[in-house]
């Protein structure tokens, strides 16, 4: 296990420097100067010096390189061109809300998902079936901007049921429609993958049996095949954090929520491009981190996985 | 699975059947479909502003008084267009690196694999955004964008099938009368792998109509005045309230689109692959 994990963090380090490597040649293709690019022109005589250092053109490009990551090393990602203010410092500041944003929707896409795909898999080929089938491709079809829009739409305009945007000063209510929108692609994708574990834990044997002690469906069903169904699962709930983070972009832009995502937008808007090159590079380290975290925790949680040798990166 | 078999399912499936008029419509739509709609989608009417659906705008006007329906019927072009290049391009690409990879296998795939695992680190979204932002906005940068994000996710899926098609027996049966690596890959692995390859093409068209319309919702991808789904959507949605038909049809027209793409890739998948779940 402990071998398993330093290998995880070993390999851990190429993809983080393929990384860099991709957001520094993304860089140097802006139009103009890269140490311009990172800095702005209304940085300050020491940062612009110190980027300079690290990235003048005059140096050739793998050092420039090299430079960037020892940059990197001290936290520096730029300065934003508007506000002048660090990169980094914004990103940290920013990123609890897209958390809080992002973990209440994971809340509700794996409860929704679950509920979805366990009803659609006992109430196999009946009309309610095929109404969670349609869900679940609507929920993963559907553009999260215009959900978001149609979301607000009704239950905020229409019914005025919930405030339309803005985070008010952390109240509930605030987080419902934008947690809704975020969630939905992941709760149509947990359902699907609810649904085909579900069924195929359903025809297992034990749950005959469990039927026949005379157990009622209820506890068949939750007890022996949801319980028996939930690895798959809980490996899609974490991998599926990716979608998150996109999805953050454009649910924070639509619902005003102070995050990473209306950042990256800002950012867009304003072609501020340390700000976007932050982003992006953020979004991925984090992106890489989770999915390392997800992979040692469920090699923990599934003794199985550690007998069988194919390394299988998810 | 025989191909009359699927074409039999293909017929009383309803649900399969549906998606694929409505693509085959769609498709006419972006291609004709301009030669019908009898407005002009950039002329601005300024004694029509924000018309309610019905009349002689029949889904109403937008904030600048220009028909939707128009806006709508050429922006499908943009739409397949990317949607449908981006496929072709990244599965070529993708195509070509999972070959080298599973077949040469050693240092070369253990090379390439870091490069498919490095590109697919990042979320698909933000690395598009980080693309599209360094370029010139415009088509080009949109399928550019796609295509890039895209591609590992096909070699990956390549390479899986050469490392297993590699140790049929057919293969090396090729190999020991003397048939070079390029014709072994050309003749055999890559017909094996092709059903599978447009399944799983098929099955992200959907995928990438949505990654360009958030693209140009952003303002990253095709620049108004152009038409396309995702930008009347964010040059409307401050009407939101007021005008909501201006954001309900664009938003309407790229969930049909991509639920269409998504019920026929499954339909295909499930037919020809069922190894391949969710």
């Amino acid at each position: 296990m402990f071998l398993y994990i330093v290998k995880r963090i070993l390999l851990f380090i190429p993809t983080l420097l393929g990384i860099t490597l991709i957001t520094f040649l993304l860089m140097q293709a802006l139009p103009g100067d890269p140490v311009q690019g990172m800095a702005g022109e209304r940085a300050n005589p020491e940062t612009l010096a110190r980027i300079r250092a690290e990235l003048g053109a005059d140096r050739p490009l793998p050092l420039q390189y090299l430079g960037y990551l020892k940059l990197l090393a001290q936290g520096e990602l730029g300065r934003s061109y508007y506000t002048n203010r660090k990169v980094a410092d914004d990103l940290l500041q920013k990123f609890p809300n897209t958390l809080k944003l992002a973990v209440t929707a994971i809340l509700f896409a794996s409860v929704g998902g679950i509920i979805l795909g366990t009803l659609s898999a006992i109430k196999r080929g009946t009309i309610w079936d095929k109404i969670a089938s349609i869900i679940s491709v609507g929920g993963i079809s559907i553009p999260v901007f215009w959900l978001g829009l149609t979301l607000m739409l009704i239950f905020a305009l229409y019914l005025r049921w919930l405030p339309p945007s803005g985070m008010g000063n952390g109240a509930i209510a605030y987080l419902i429609l934008p947690a809704m929108t975020l969630g939905t692609y992941s709760l149509a994708y947990i359902s699907r993958i609810t649904r085909s574990s579900m069924i195929d834990s359903l025809s297992q044997p034990y749950i005959a049996t469990a039927r026949a002690k005379g157990l009622s469906e209820l506890t068949v069903i939750a007890k022996h095949a949801l319980k028996n169904s939930l690895i798959p699962i809980v490996t899609i709930i974490g991998l599926d954090l990716g979608s998150y983070l996109n999805g953050a972009v454009l649910t924070e832009t639509i619902f005003g929520w102070d995050g990473i995502g209306r950042y990256a937008l800002d950012g867009i808007m304003k072609r501020d491009y340390p700000v976007i090159m932050g982003v992006v590079l953020f979004g991925a380290v984090v992106f890489v981190a989770m999915n390392l975290l997800v992979d040692i925790t469920y090699r923990y949680l599934d003794p199985r996985v550690r007998v069988s040798g194919t390394e299988q990166n998810p | 699975m025989m191909k009359n078999e699927i074409l039999q399912d293909f017929g009383s499936n309803k649900l399969v059947l549906t998606a694929a008029i409505v693509l085959v419509l769609l498709m006419a739509t972006a291609v004709i479909g301009p030669l019908f709609v009898h407005y002009d989608p950039l002329a601005m009417d300024l004694d029509s502003l924000r018309q309610p659906p019905g009349g002689s705008h029949l889904l109403g006007t937008d904030s600048k008084g220009r028909d939707i329906l128009s806006r709508i019927v050429h922006g499908a072009r943009v739409s397949l267009a990317v949607g449908i290049t981006a496929s072709l391009f990244s599965l070529t690409i993708g195509t070509f690196a999972g070959l080298l990879a599973g077949y040469f296998g050693g240092k070369t795939d253990m090379v390439l694999s870091q490069v498919f695992d490095i590109f697919l680190a990042f979320p698909s979204l933000l690395l598009a955004i980080g693309i599209s932002a360094v370029m010139p906005p415009g088509l080009a940068s949109a399928m550019l964008a796609i295509t890039i994000v895209s591609w590992a996710g096909f070699a990956r899926l390549v390479r899986g099938l050469t490392l297993s098609l590699k140790e049929q027996t057919y293969v090396e049966a090729s190999r020991a009368i003397g048939a070079t690596t390029g014709r072994i890959l050309y003749r055999h692995i890559l017909p094996n792998a092709l059903p599978l390859l447009l399944v799983a093409g098929s099955l992200r068209v959907g995928g990438f109509i949505l990654l360009e319309a958030a693209l140009s919702f952003l303002g990253l991808g095709v620049q108004p005045p152009t038409p396309t789904w995702g930008s009347m959507i964010s040059l409307n949605r401050m009407y939101i309230n007021s005008a909501p038909w201006m954001v309900i049809f664009p938003g309407l027209a790229i969930s049909i689109t991509v639920i269409s793409f998504n019920i026929l890739g499954d339909f295909l998948r499930d037919k020809l692959d069922p190894r391949m779940q969710v």
